[in-house]
């Protein structure tokens, strides 16, 4: 197996101007993920799980380390790549999946879900029509695809939300709690579209609040507690 | 971690918009100081700031209203060469006319009020040398429906329009001639609530449809955060921190951006 992301030394603290000080997040974080592997982040909270999850996904800047990266394009490091490249790269091989729906007022839930497919270049029609599968997959019903997220409960906009982070395949994936607060039909259905992508070859680097929802994608776990870095196979824990 | 333009890069794209060490001053006020800016093609810059930052007259700068003491501009489009701000008069008001587009806060500035909406849409098309009636009259209409104006008021002038819709006369005046650049000063401020998701959503959508570059200044982060792809931060005429919306508005690194994010409602 390849390495698709190769992080050494990947450290973050953020400066609170206002206070006049500086709280560290995690520091000198080192591990990789093989395509098609599926890498649990554990730790109690404050232990940096989501933080190392978004400074994966450069919404939070690194102060040190590496985070190399094997796109389709070449290798690139994550932490220092120019800003245009990592937007480029978010369309097309990084996803990052939240339990949170960033919905634009007055768009429906079919073209928000639709917007990944049309802007990498499928037909709207043809996106359309994956857009509904994809929502249909994960139980929204068809009387709300037309209708506009921004006044659906939580739990149909993260419907919405999974349903649109999931639609292209990408390289590397990162999952932040996407099971959060879903009904039993959603959940089922995630694991089932997150097990397609990962042997589809897709790496995955995920928090889960209740990790025994994915336990069987399980292939690795990282532990984040300060102190007490450290990597394991999957078959020497209980998760 | 400081970013720097030497960035590691993998994809080939070049920047449509470069602005470069761009300095200006006023008697003994620097509105401008050393600031240079990039956009890429299909990209949307937002930049941000308070009152007096430089922010507007960077954006005029990019319109060619205005001309710089030093610094360079340059736009990567065919027929388009050199440093822009040394452009005669009318070379100026030809590139302007016909690659770049621009909606202004006021619209008394972009607009004439008692001319008929599509007049003032069609005068944008007359500049660029359209001559035919028919024709005027066709592009001037799909420029309005693009920007979705409502059709039975065409010639309607914008002085009896609300403000909402004015906005949109603007954005058909812009947008009129398929500009590579569209540069959008505080375009939605003053507008209720409703209308300026109306405006914000049509521009999202002409620039998914439409691939138009496009550079927004506007006070509201809220309005940037929906529309922009990367964000300048400035203050009194200097450029304090630039980088990826969502990395700007969740990790900012200056002091006056943490101040700025953390005063946003």
């Amino acid at each position: 197996m390849t390495a698709v992301l190769e992080i050494e030394g990947l450290t973050k603290a953020f400066t609170l101007h206002h206070l006049g000080n500086r709280i560290g997040a995690f520091s000198d974080i080192t591990f990789s993920v093989d395509a098609g592997e599926f890498v649990l982040l554990k730790g109690a909270n404050g232990a940096g799980k989501s933080t190392l999850l978004r400074t994966l996904y450069r919404s939070y800047l690194p102060q040190a380390g590496q985070v190399r990266f094997q796109s389709a394009h070449g290798e690139i490091d994550l932490a220092r790549a120019a800003e245009v490249d990592i937007a480029h790269l978010r369309r097309t091989e990084i996803g990052f999946v939240t339990q949170f729906l960033t919905a634009r007022p007055r768009v429906s839930a079919e073209a928000i879900v639709a917007e990944p497919l049309r802007l990498s270049g499928v037909a709207p029609e043809r996106a359309l029509e994956q857009a509904r599968e994809a929502l249909e997959l994960f139980g929204v019903k068809p009387d709300l695809w037309q209708a506009y997220p921004t006044t659906f409960s939580g739990g149909e906009q993260q419907k919405v939300n999974l349903a649109r982070a999931l639609i292209l395949p990408q390289k590397l994936l990162l999952l932040d709690e996407p099971t959060a607060s879903l009904d039993a039909k959603a959940r089922a259905a995630l694991v089932t579209r997150l097990a397609e992508l990962k042997s589809g070859g897709a790496a995955m680097i995920g928090v889960f609040h209740h990790p025994g929802d994915v336990e069987h994608l399980i292939d690795r776990i990282v532990d984040l507690t300060p102190d007490h870095f450290v990597e394991k196979d999957h078959t020497d824990v209980a998760v | 971690m400081t970013l720097t333009l030497d960035a590691p890069r993998i994809f080939q794209t070049k920047p449509l918009l470069s602005v470069d060490n761009v300095s200006k001053s006023y008697g003994a006020v620097h509105a401008l100081r050393d600031v240079s800016a990039i956009a890429y093609p299909g990209e949307v810059l937002g930049i941000v700031g308070e009152s007096g930052s430089g922010k507007s007259t960077l954006l005029r700068m990019m319109n060619l209203e205005e001309i710089p003491d030093k610094g360079r501009y340059t736009l990567d489009l065919p027929d388009v060469s050199g440093n822009l701000f040394d452009l005669d008069r009318f070379a100026r008001r030809m590139l302007c006319a016909t690659r770049i587009g621009i909606v202004y806060q006021n619209p008394h500035l972009g607009l004439l009020m008692k001319h008929s909406s599509s007049g003032n849409v069609a005068e944008r098309l007359l500049v660029a040398g359209e001559r035919s009636f028919a024709t005027l009259r066709a592009k001037a209409t799909t420029a309005l429906e693009a920007s979705e104006f409502p059709l039975e008021r065409l010639d309607a002038p914008p002085i009896e329009l609300s403000g909402g819709m004015q906005q949109r006369v603007q954005l058909a005046k812009a947008i009129a001639l398929e500009p590579a650049l569209l540069l959008l000063d505080e375009p939605t401020t003053g507008l209720d609530v409703s209308v300026q998701a109306l405006v914000l959503d049509t521009l999202k959508r002409l620039q998914q449809d439409r691939q138009i570059t496009m550079v927004i200044v506007s006070h509201d982060l809220g309005v940037i955060r929906t529309l922009a792809d990367r964000v300048m931060v400035m203050r009194r005429g200097e450029v304090v921190e630039a980088g990826l919306a969502d990395q700007i508005f969740q990790d900012p690194q200056h002091a006056y951006t943490q101040q700025l994010v953390h005063a946003k409602l």
